[in-house]
């Protein structure tokens, strides 16, 4: 906590907006407001207002990016290993903004948010979001905190989605952008993971078609659905490292269905944790947020989609990354390259699979504050 | 490939890059503004070189990913990790004015494609290589009957990566079967420290190394390669 390279305590602010009549023109066709988006800051924003980056979070995440919420907290923020004074995204430098999507659970508007219309939370009556909607929505914020350009925009797995989403429509709007182990669209076989994860939620007895609000959650199906995202997150041998064959607090095998193998036991202990921390009907929406995710689709090819990109790119991937694999992000860098923009590509070696985007990495942190560096100095 | 070399302050901010001789006999080549891809560019001296005193649009790609890391500290936005056996297929015909292939020919497992990919891509092709007919080498082939080991080819037999070595003859009939046409031949010997004279006489004998300027000849633009 007293730590020098701590952003300290932080709180977590919310902005609001797309009241009637000017509600938010969703992708699905619907129009849809009011929406609180719940988002963190840290640094300062500089008075020429060119500092400013935003960190856009993945599946799970939330906007409580980095430092502690309160003195007692246990964890610190998502990617706090990255943002602080002296870190990758240095906050002596550079005014960091991270909010939580539409959609989520975490104090943006979402499925179990309450609909001011009737007063009950909205459940399935929530409109279908997609990165798209994410994006438009942290524009609203963005022009509430008076920024005219972002510095960067930065983020792993959808988080990256978003950083696509963002330079395609919001060209004139992001100097660097940095999509760290994703996807320009999702394929198939990382949308069957997504739809195994729903199947487990909706068949939970509790679900009830997503009105369990006040009533018993779907425990178990989200926390299946969430351990099927962590074998999905982890790569072959990062779990053969950490877990092998060990078994979990015994000797011998049981002979029946309770856990023997330590892997089992901790599957179950990150599928309970979650339970407690997020809406098994938020896992829903953005699950299938990502799944609807294609950048090219509305323009034809990836290349029409760039046209007009100003950014220059830092685009990463790791090479025991299954989920979001490497020849996905070489697809984003050979567009980049087709349409003349300026695009680093690297592969970070790595046994950590999809993860390793939130882990402690000497090469992640160095390519950012270098890129970041000369990117500042350059575009200005 | 840029771990020797010589270090040199190339501007009034102090920035300093480790350049081979015969990356500076390559510097001379390149038009001020030009578009450059530097094949193997290592920790991108050559081409922040060339970014500093040349203002060339530079790009380059690199195998390895601690050479990225170097290329990105030294502020260079567009270097990617690929691997040059797989040809250069994102790149249009004719977008970009020199491709630079330096000491890399010799570790690639398809030359020909990748001659080939250049002559495609760049107007022009400037290649550099260490010549095996350079009488040291022989030498010691002739004279002792070993495996040659110089200063430029330093690796044991079984741990060198150099499985495509080519003397200057040899590269010269390479060129013509690949259908490329060559403008100029650059043989080089050292000419004291951290210097490289051009060899009129005898080259293939005298010359440790050649520099060749190539374009694409008429043969190849009648019939493009199959990986276009």
């Amino acid at each position: 906590m007293d730590d020098t390279s701590s952003v300290g305590i932080v709180n977590t602010q919310s902005f609001t907006f797309a009241e009637s009549p000017n509600e938010l023109p969703l992708e699905c066709g619907r129009n849809f407001g009011p929406i609180t988006l719940a988002y963190e800051t840290y640094g300062k924003l500089s008075p020429a207002k060119d500092n400013a980056i935003l960190i856009l979070h993945a599946l799970s995440g939330d906007a409580h990016a980095a430092g502690f919420n309160h003195p007692h907290e246990r964890h610190p923020g998502w990617w706090d290993i990255m943002i602080g004074p002296g870190k990758a995204f240095d906050t002596s430098q550079y005014f960091v903004i991270c909010s939580n999507v539409i959609g989520g659970c975490k104090g943006s508007t979402g499925p179990s948010s309450i609909n001011p219309q009737t007063g009950k939370p909205y459940a399935l009556s929530f409109p279908m979001v997609t990165i798209h909607d994410m994006v438009n929505a942290q524009r609203a914020l963005i022009d509430h905190l008076g920024i005219d350009q972002l510095l960067c925009v930065v983020g792993g797995s959808m988080g990256g989605m978003q950083v696509l989403q963002w330079v395609v429509s919001y060209p004139e709007r992001v100097r660097l952008a940095i999509p760290i182990a994703t996807t320009s669209k999702l394929s198939s076989q990382s949308i069957a993971f997504n739809e195994v994860g729903r199947q487990a939620i909706q068949s939970d007895p509790h679900w009830k078609e997503g009105e369990f609000y006040g009533k018993p959650i779907p425990r178990r199906g989200l926390a299946i659905a969430r351990m099927i995202g962590h074998i999905t997150y982890l790569s072959e041998k990062s779990m053969h490292q950490k877990f092998g064959r060990k078994l979990q607090d015994k000797a011998e095998y049981g002979y029946d269905f309770r856990a023997d193998f330590q892997v089992e036991s901790y599957l179950r202990y990150k599928g309970d944790h979650f339970v407690d921390r997020f809406d098994a009907n938020s896992y829903l929406y953005i699950s299938k947020a990502m799944d609807y995710f294609d950048l090219a689709q509305p323009y034809g090819s990836i290349e029409q989609a760039f046209a007009n990109v100003k950014a220059k790119f830092l685009v990463i991937s790791f090479s025991s990354d299954w989920l979001f694999p490497s020849h996905q992000s070489k697809e984003i860098v050979s567009a980049c390259r087709r349409v003349g923009a300026e695009a680093i590509y690297t592969e970070i070696q790595t046994d950590y699979g999809h993860d390793a985007f939130l882990l402690e990495s000497e090469q992640l942190t160095s390519l950012i504050t270098n890129f970041l560096t000369h990117g500042r100095k350059e575009a200005s | 490939m840029n771990s020797l070399g010589e270090e040199i302050e190339i501007d009034n901010a102090g920035t300093v890059v480790r350049l081979l001789p015969e990356d500076r006999v390559i510097m001379d080549l390149i038009a001020e503004g030009s578009r450059v891809l530097d094949l193997g560019c290592g920790e991108g001296d050559l081409l922040l070189a060339l970014k500093v005193t040349k203002n060339v649009r530079a790009e380059g790609i690199e195998l390895s990913e601690a050479c990225i890391q170097s290329c990105v500290a030294k502020g260079l936005f567009s270097v990617r990790q690929g691997n040059l056996d797989e040809g250069l297929a994102d790149y249009p015909d004719k977008s970009i004015d020199d491709v630079i292939l330096t000491n890399t020919i010799q570790v690639l497992h398809r030359p020909l494609l990748l001659i080939r990919e250049m002559a495609r891509v760049g107007k022009r092709c400037i290649v550099s290589f260490p010549n095996f007919a350079h009488w040291p080498v022989r030498w010691q082939l002739f004279r002792h009957g070993r495996m040659p080991k110089t200063g430029k080819l330093p690796h044991e037999w079984y741990e060198t990566s150099n499985i495509h070595l080519t003397t200057i003859i040899d590269f010269r009939e390479f060129c013509q079967k690949a259908g490329i046409h060559i403008l100029r031949e650059i043989p080089l010997r050292p000419s004291g420290p951290g210097r490289r004279s051009v060899v009129r006489f005898a080259p293939n004998l005298r010359a440790d190394s050649a520099i060749f300027v190539l374009e694409a000849g008429p043969a190849m633009i009648a019939s493009p390669s199959p990986s276009h």
